[in-house]
């Protein structure tokens, strides 16, 4: 920061001058030693921003703790806690805010040690900008690249990567540019378009506030020119309006205000709305704020509305542009970054915060983990601390949203514990499992809890999958008979029944198969929904549909029954003389003849009617649910 | 202000405060705002008066009374909480009172304890607060610079350095379990520049110890003290002499430094800050008994 010449006069130019500034937020991240917060330290040192008591701290400081043999260790400027000026290390981020001519700056210095990783996503999740350290003497190494996905993952568009510490290699240009290189490649898999190299020495301050005479083969910007010139605007105005409820404000009788920050788009006065997720319309009536009403908002000012129409909304409500709503659903696809000390547990109930609303959610396990080394995906039963993978989530209720990549404030959720309330992950939707987007669902007094009490049952649905001839319907029409003897509420949906009804239109093709499962599932769901024991007897040959029917529902409500009767033994019993037929090709696409039977892996019951009697295996799914505490009341 | 145009950097931190503060009111069952009289306060209520604008601020204010503080800080709060019609707790730790707790013969660091640190956990726990806001700014100190905007404490008041909440995004998780709390800092992000700015912008009332006058003071340990009462007991060869002085941050009257000077116009404020070479904190005893000093006190409770 130049000192202006401050007499009384200019005072009220520099003023004017200063509150036209735009402001950029970025963070410092990279590697362990790799320089950042002596990056930042010189920064704050060139612009002026160390004042001298804070100097002679700094001086003192450096010579009892630092680690530059006495001299100034910039570092200690940022590594505000006690723990990291005695261990030398940056644990958690620090914000910094400084001024140049041209544009205020608010900076984190992220950790760069793995086991830090929560604390630089936290840094990461504000900025706009990411500038990730690289040491000349070692170059590209996993926390640089785990560093560089994350920002990109998080949306961060504009990365510099800093080759630091270029005095200890003679500030040699093939090492540098090989550096650039091998960063520009992996940069391009991970999806980061817009990368700006720039070579530099921290600790000399070369090449950091003014061009260094040491590259001259270097043609591009220092990294303060880059800085104050990076175009960073995100056109959030262009989007359509949407503004999460976050407060809603009632004064009076007469008055009722909906409080939020406008996340994207614009909103007039007398403009169109939707409330979602009640999908109700309305106008904008008022944008009320201290001082006057506004005319228009723009995205990020935090408003109130009023509506014209008495409409019933509350936090966690999202009023949209009437002609573009958000979608509404509760389940999700979505990348998470677990940051928890226990790793994540795919079934427990966790809190999830989308937007202005918390719910309880469960998720499933992941579809995949990535290495962040190599981008492999590889199998994961869970996440641990810092790893990152797809799941899928699901919400106890519907929640208005966007994808990540659409909204960061409707698209990023976090992920807390219920016990000791720690948010121990982040997650960013793809997209919505089942779209609802344009139905919009109907809140009602009566819900699945209630109709379940008043049964006084907790709902399930058995699904009983095996071959034609397996024993299936037979078996579970015992079971049935059994749990309505106990005083349950049932109902049976028979593959054969359902066929001459609900899916007559479909026949035996693989995807006729599927929309066959499909509706099944769906009306088993609504059942369920009804508090309902459903028993579902269905050959449902394929385990992506049978997986389907299981994420539809809650965790532990669907309870997969492996009628595992072996085809000799179902072919021989061959009571509809179907397998005769089959032999003979006059049926087509007959499960276990010409059509596959994928056996369930985990299925929670498996029975064989060939060694045991109906009666005794419906006897041990009976002891099944009372075992497994299904069938106590709800 | 009725057109739209794009926010400046002054309009992106007032939403992003407002926005905290509609979070917590939102979240919490019971908050409260820590109104310590001095400029980074008179900033935060006035945003607060914007954040729930029509209503009034759904909070009381707070105040933990050293007995210590300028005279005229305690005028100008009344009066504030006055005009603007709102609750305000003052609190004394009486305990302290009564154990003649003092800034001189119980040392800066003794009494800062014992009637800010001690009094402040108290009201809370009198009252059943479960978030505090405070005018704490980043930029202040480096631990400060540390700290979450929602900053967790545990039953004890305590602040953990070592496992802060991830913070992410705008996404403020508040939830906390029976007796623990927040602390809340809606102007994290802000400038000591930033704040001079806002008040000249908004026409913010502040106490006039900002702006230089005539006032009494020693000179004791390289600070100008000012004499506000006659508790200010003179040593030997003290005399109270009258210099054209102001106040950059405000405390105890004993424990903070004036510096001299001829700004009476937030203007002149402004320009004596930008060529000034000491950090506000400079003037406030207490900050100076050890580097990390702030740290400490900040797990013990302190704000």
């Amino acid at each position: 920061m130049q000192t202006p010449d401050l007499t009384a006069g200019n005072i009220e130019t520099y003023l004017a001058e200063q509150s036209a500034k735009d402001m950029l937020r970025f963070i410092t991240c990279g590697s362990v030693d790799d320089g950042k917060s002596t990056l930042i330290g010189r920064m704050l040192y060139e612009s002026k921003l160390i004042f001298d008591d804070q100097l002679s701290a700094l001086e003192a400081d450096s010579k009892r703790g630092g680690t530059q043999n006495g001299n100034v260790d910039f570092a200690l400027l940022v590594d505000g806690l006690a723990a990291e000026r005695e261990q030398g290390i940056t644990i958690d981020v620090a914000y910094r805010a400084f001024t140049t001519p041209k544009r205020k700056f608010i900076v984190a210095d992220t950790p760069g040690h793995e086991q830090y990783t929560r604390n630089m996503a936290t840094g990461a999740s504000t900025a706009d900008l990411a500038v990730l350290l690289v040491d000349a003497t070692k170059g590209i190494l996993t926390q640089t690249r785990r560093h560089a996905y994350i920002v990109t993952l998080l949306g961060i568009r504009q990365l510099v990567l800093a080759v630091n510490k270029m005095d200890l290699v003679d500030n040699d240009e093939a090492t540098y540019r090989d550096i650039e290189s091998e960063f520009l490649d992996f940069a391009r898999e991970i999806g980061a378009d817009s990368v700006t190299c720039i070579p530099m020495s921290a600790l000399t301050g070369c090449n950091i506030t003014e061009p260094g005479k040491e590259f001259p083969w270097y043609k591009g910007p220092c990294l303060l020119q880059h800085l104050e010139t990076v175009d960073v605007t995100q056109n959030n105005d262009d989007q359509p309006a949407r503004l999460p409820v976050q407060w809603v404000c009632r004064p009076d009788r007469t008055f009722r205000g909906f409080a939020g920050t406008l996340v994207s788009g614009t909103l007039k006065r007398g403009d169109r709305v939707k409330v979602l997720p009640s999908a109700r319309e309305s106008s904008i009536s008022r944008i009320v704020v201290h001082g006057g009403d506004l005319d228009q908002a723009q995205a990020g000012q935090a408003i109130m509305v009023t509506l014209d129409d008495e409409i019933d909304a509350s936090r966690g409500n999202v009023i949209c542009a009437a002609d573009a709503p958000v979608e509404v659903a509760d389940q999700f696809e979505a990348q998470v970054l677990w940051m928890g000390d226990e790793p994540m547990l795919p079934g427990r109930p966790y809190m999830v915060k989308l937007g202005a609303r918390t719910v309880p959610a469960k998720l499933a396990q992941p579809k995949y983990e990535v290495n962040v080394n190599t981008l492999e995906h590889t199998a994961a039963k869970t996440l641990e601390l810092n790893q990152i993978g797809m799941c899928n989530i699901s919400l106890d209720e519907p929640l208005p949203f966007t994808a990540y990549a659409e909204n960061r404030d409707l698209g990023g959720f976090v992920i807390i514990d219920r016990i000791s309330n720690a948010t121990v992950g982040m997650g960013l939707i793809n997209f919505a499992l089942r779209r609802s987007s344009n139905i919009h669902w109907q809140a009602l007094d009566i819900n699945k809890g209630t109709r379940a009490a008043t049964k006084n049952q907790q709902p399930s649905v058995l699904w009983f999958t095996g071959l034609s001839g397996s024993g299936k319907s037979t078996v579970a029409n015992i079971v049935e008979k059994r749990l309505t003897a106990m005083g349950h509420h049932t109902y049976l949906l028979d593959g054969d029944n359902v066929r001459h009804g609900l899916n007559r239109d479909l026949g035996f093709t693989d995807a006729d198969r599927v929309e066959n499962i499909r509706r099944v599932a769906e009306v088993s769901k609504l059942m369920a929904d009804s508090g309902l024991i459903v028993l579902v007897s269905f050959i449902s040959p394929f385990r992506a549909e049978r997986r389907m029917a299981r994420d539809m529902l809650e965790q532990g409500e669907f309870i997969e029954v492996h009628v595992d009767t072996p085809l000799a033994v179902c072919e021989a019993r061959d009571v509809k003389g179907l397998y005769a037929k089959a032999r003979a090709g006059e049926i087509k696409n007959f499960t276990g003849i010409d059509s596959d039977y994928e056996a369930p892996e985990n299925a929670e019951i498996t029975i064989n009617t060939a060694e045991k009697s109906p009666e005794t295996t419906a006897g041990e799914i009976i002891d099944h649910l009372e075992c497994t505490g299904r069938l106590k009341p709800a | 202000m009725t057109q739209a145009h794009r926010p400046s950097h002054l309009e992106q931190l007032e939403a992003e405060s407002i926005h905290i503060m509609r979070e917590v009111v939102a979240q919490c069952e019971k908050p409260v705002m820590l109104y310590s009289v001095g400029k980074d306060s008179a900033v935060m209520l006035h945003l607060a008066m914007k954040a729930f604008y029509p209503a009034k601020p759904p909070f009381p204010l707070l105040h933990v009374d050293t007995t210590w503080k300028f005279r005229e800080m305690i005028e100008f709060r009344d009066q504030t909480a006055k005009q603007l019609d709102l609750d305000l707790i003052v609190h004394i730790n009486e305990e302290g009172v009564r154990d003649g707790i003092n800034p001189f013969t119980s040392g800066s660091a003794r009494h800062t304890e014992v009637m800010k640190t001690e009094g402040l956990k108290q009201a809370l726990d009198k009252y059943g607060f479960d978030a505090a806001f405070g005018g704490a700014r980043r930029d202040e100190e480096k631990s400060r610079a540390k700290e979450r905007i929602f900053s967790f404490r545990n039953a004890q008041h305590r602040w953990d350095p070592k496992t802060q909440r991830p913070e992410i995004w705008r996404a403020y998780n508040a939830r906390i379990n029976k007796g623990e709390s927040m602390r809340v800092f809606p102007l994290s992000n802000w400038t000591e520049l930033d704040i001079w700015q806002y008040i000249r912008a908004e026409n913010i009332p502040i106490v006039p110890l900002y702006f230089a006058a005539p006032r009494p003071v020693v000179r004791r340990d390289n600070e100008l003290i000012m004499v506000d009462d006659d508790r200010l007991l003179l040593h030997d060869g003290e005399q109270p002499a009258t210099q054209m002085v102001r106040f950059r941050t405000l405390g105890c009257y004993p424990l903070t430094g004036a510096t001299e000077s001829s700004a009476t116009t937030l203007e002149e404020i402004i320009a004596e800050m930008l060529v000034t070479t000491t950090s506000e904190r400079a003037g406030r005893v207490i900050d100076h008994n050890q580097s990390s000093s702030m740290e400490k006190k900040k797990q013990e409770g302190y704000f």
